[in-house]
C-alpha cells in the first residue's frame, strides 16, 4: 500500500484542470516512476494525488501543420525512442531517453514527468534544452507555451501554475530547431543501466551546405548546475567558425565558463568539469560526423 | 479515509472483477487478492525488477503501478505462462536447462521481461539482450546463464541454430 491520502483520476485534460483547481495541495502523478518512489521513501508520505495516467489524448508524437514536432506529455520513453518521427527528425532525443533507468522504467516513465519534476539529471532535459524545446501548459485560461529554459525555475521547481490549474500537455520542437540539425548525447554514469547521470551532455550542430562551417552549435548540460543549462559562451565561440579540430577543442574548453557543477557524493566538481570538456568534444565530433562533415 | 474502487481487468487470460484499495500497488493486488505469488516484493521502488509483469504486452515493475491503473488492461504473470496441466513454457524450461536459477527470487520477473523480448520475434545481439535484461537484479547467477537461456529460446523460436551450444 502506498501512503496516499486520496487519489483523483482524470480521463481528460479538462478534468485534470478542474481537479487541480479543486485540490491545490495534490501532486500530479503520470507514469509513477518518480512520485511513487518518493512516496515510498516518505518524502511524499500522506500526499493526495491527481492521476493523469488515463488521459490517452496526451500520448504519442505528431507533426503539426507548420512542421512543429509535437510530443504528448504522457508519451513514455519506450514509445518515444521507437517513434518514426523522432527517429527521422531528432534521433538524439530517442537515444537520450533510451538511457533512462531500465527497460521497465522506460515503459512507464513519461517525458512530461521527466521535465515536470524539475531535476537537473533528467536524461531528456539536456537534449530538450539543446533543441530549444517549448513546453505547452494547459490551464483554466487556456494554453501557453514557454521555452524550456524558462520552464525550469530552480532545482525541483518548474513553472507549472497551480492557481491556474495547469498541467503540462506537450513538448514542442519547432521546425527551425530540428531542420538540417544533427546531435549527440552522452550520459556519463557509473553504470549503463539503472543509474542517474553524473553529467549529461547534449550537443547539436547545423553545418553550412558545403559542410565546412559551423552555422549553429547548441550545447546543453544536465547536472552542471541546479537545473539543466545551455553553454552560451561555448556556443558563441564556435558559431561561424570553420569545421576543424582546433575549433572543437577551443569550444570544448570554453564550456568551463558556462557550467557551475558542484561537489556531490556522485562526483566532485573538478571531475564534472573535466568530463564536461571531454564529453563536449566527443559530442561535437560525433554531431559533425552525423551532419556529414569531416574532422 | 479509505477509498475503494471496483477494478475490471484480465489476468492470465481470465476476466476478473475485484474491489481494490486505491492505495494498493498492482503487486499488492496480484499477490494478496489473486495469490499470484510469482510476483515478488523486492525493492518496491522499481530498481530490482522482481515484481515485473506484462501489462498489455509491455513489461512493468508492478510495484510502481497503482492497481487501479490496471482497469481494462490485460495482465500476464509468470503463472500465465504454463500450460493447462502445469507444463512449463520453453523459456521456463530454458532457465532450468541453463541453470539460470539459484535462489529463484529474480526468476519470475526476468522470465516476464524475457517474454516481452521473445514476443518481438527479432534476432537481438548479445549486447542488445543485455540491455533489454538490464532492469533486473540477480545476486546468484552472475547473469551469464540468464542471458544464455534467453538467447537459446530466442534462437529456437526463430528456427536458428544455437551456436553457443554447438561450440560447447
Amino acid at each position: 500500500m502506498y501512503d496516499l491520502s486520496a487519489l483523483y483520476q482524470a480521463q481528460t485534460v479538462a478534468q485534470a484542470v478542474e481537479l487541480r483547481l479543486a485540490h491545490p495541495e495534490a501532486r500530479i502523478i503520470a507514469g509513477g516512476t518518480d512520485v511513487l518512489v518518493q512516496m515510498r521513501e516518505g518524502k511524499l508520505a500522506g500526499a493526495a494525488l491527481i492521476s493523469i495516467q488515463g488521459i490517452d489524448a496526451l500520448r504519442g508524437v505528431s507533426l503539426e501543420e507548420d512542421g512543429t514536432l509535437r510530443i504528448g506529455s504522457l508519451t513514455t520513453f519506450t514509445k518515444l525512442s521507437a517513434h518514426p518521427l523522432i527517429r527521422q527528425y531528432i534521433p538524439v532525443l530517442g537515444e537520450a531517453v533510451d538511457q533512462v533507468g531500465g527497460p521497465q522504467i522506460r515503459n512507464a516513465g513519461t517525458i512530461g514527468g521527466n521535465t515536470c519534476n524539475g531535476v537537473t539529471s533528467a536524461d531528456s532535459a539536456s537534449t530538450l534544452f539543446a533543441w530549444d524545446a517549448l513546453v505547452e501548459l494547459t490551464g483554466k485560461n487556456g494554453v501557453r507555451r514557454v521555452p524550456i529554459q524558462d520552464f525550469y525555475i530552480r532545482s525541483g521547481v518548474v513553472d507549472l501554475r497551480g492557481e491556474e490549474g495547469e498541467i503540462q500537455t506537450a513538448i514542442l520542437i519547432p521546425r527551425e530547431s530540428y531542420a538540417h540539425t544533427f546531435g549527440f548525447y552522452i550520459k556519463y554514469a557509473m553504470r549503463n543501466a539503472m543509474d542517474i547521470a553524473t553529467l549529461g551532455t547534449s550537443v547539436n550542430v547545423r553545418l553550412s551546405p558545403d559542410k565546412k562551417t559551423f552555422e549553429r552549435v547548441r550545447i546543453a548540460f544536465g547536472v552542471a548546475g541546479p537545473v539543466p543549462l545551455r553553454a552560451w559562451q561555448a556556443e558563441g565561440s564556435i558559431r561561424g567558425r570553420e569545421v576543424s579540430p582546433e575549433a572543437v577543442e577551443e569550444c570544448s574548453q570554453t564550456v568551463l565558463q558556462d557550467i557551475a557543477p558542484r561537489d556531490s557524493w556522485r562526483a566532485s566538481k573538478a571531475f564534472r568539469q573535466h568530463i564536461a570538456v571531454e564529453c563536449t568534444r566527443r559530442c561535437l565530433v560525433e554531431s559533425v560526423k552525423r551532419a556529414g562533415g569531416d574532422l | 479515509m479509505a477509498q475503494y474502487q471496483l477494478l475490471h481487468c484480465r489476468i492470465n487470460g481470465r476476466n476478473v472483477e475485484q474491489m481494490v484499495d486505491v492505495r494498493a500497488s498492482l503487486t499488492d493486488v496480484l499477490r494478496n487478492d489473486f495469490r499470484l505469488t510469482s510476483v515478488k516484493k523486492g525493492c518496491e521502488v522499481g530498481e530490482c525488477g522482481a515484481c515485473a509483469v506484462l501489462i498489455d504486452g509491455e513489461c512493468y515493475n508492478s510495484c510502481l503501478y497503482l492497481a487501479v491503473w490496471a482497469e481494462g488492461k490485460e495482465i500476464l504473470t509468470l503463472e500465465g505462462l504454463t500450460g493447462p496441466n502445469g507444463e512449463l513454457s520453453d523459456i521456463q524450461q530454458a532457465f532450468i536447462d541453463e541453470a539460470a536459477i539459484q535462489c529463484g527470487f529474480c526468476t519470475p520477473g526476468l522470465i516476464m521481461t524475457a517474454t516481452e523480448i521473445l514476443a518481438q520475434h527479432r534476432l537481438y545481439s548479445d549486447d542488445e539482450l543485455r540491455k533489454l535484461l538490464s532492469g533486473h537484479l540477480c545476486r546468484c547467477t552472475g547473469y551469464e546463464n540468464i542471458l544464455r537461456a534467453v538467447k537459446k529460446t530466442m534462437l529456437q523460436r526463430l528456427g536458428l541454430p544455437d551456436q553457443t551450444t554447438a561450440e560447447g
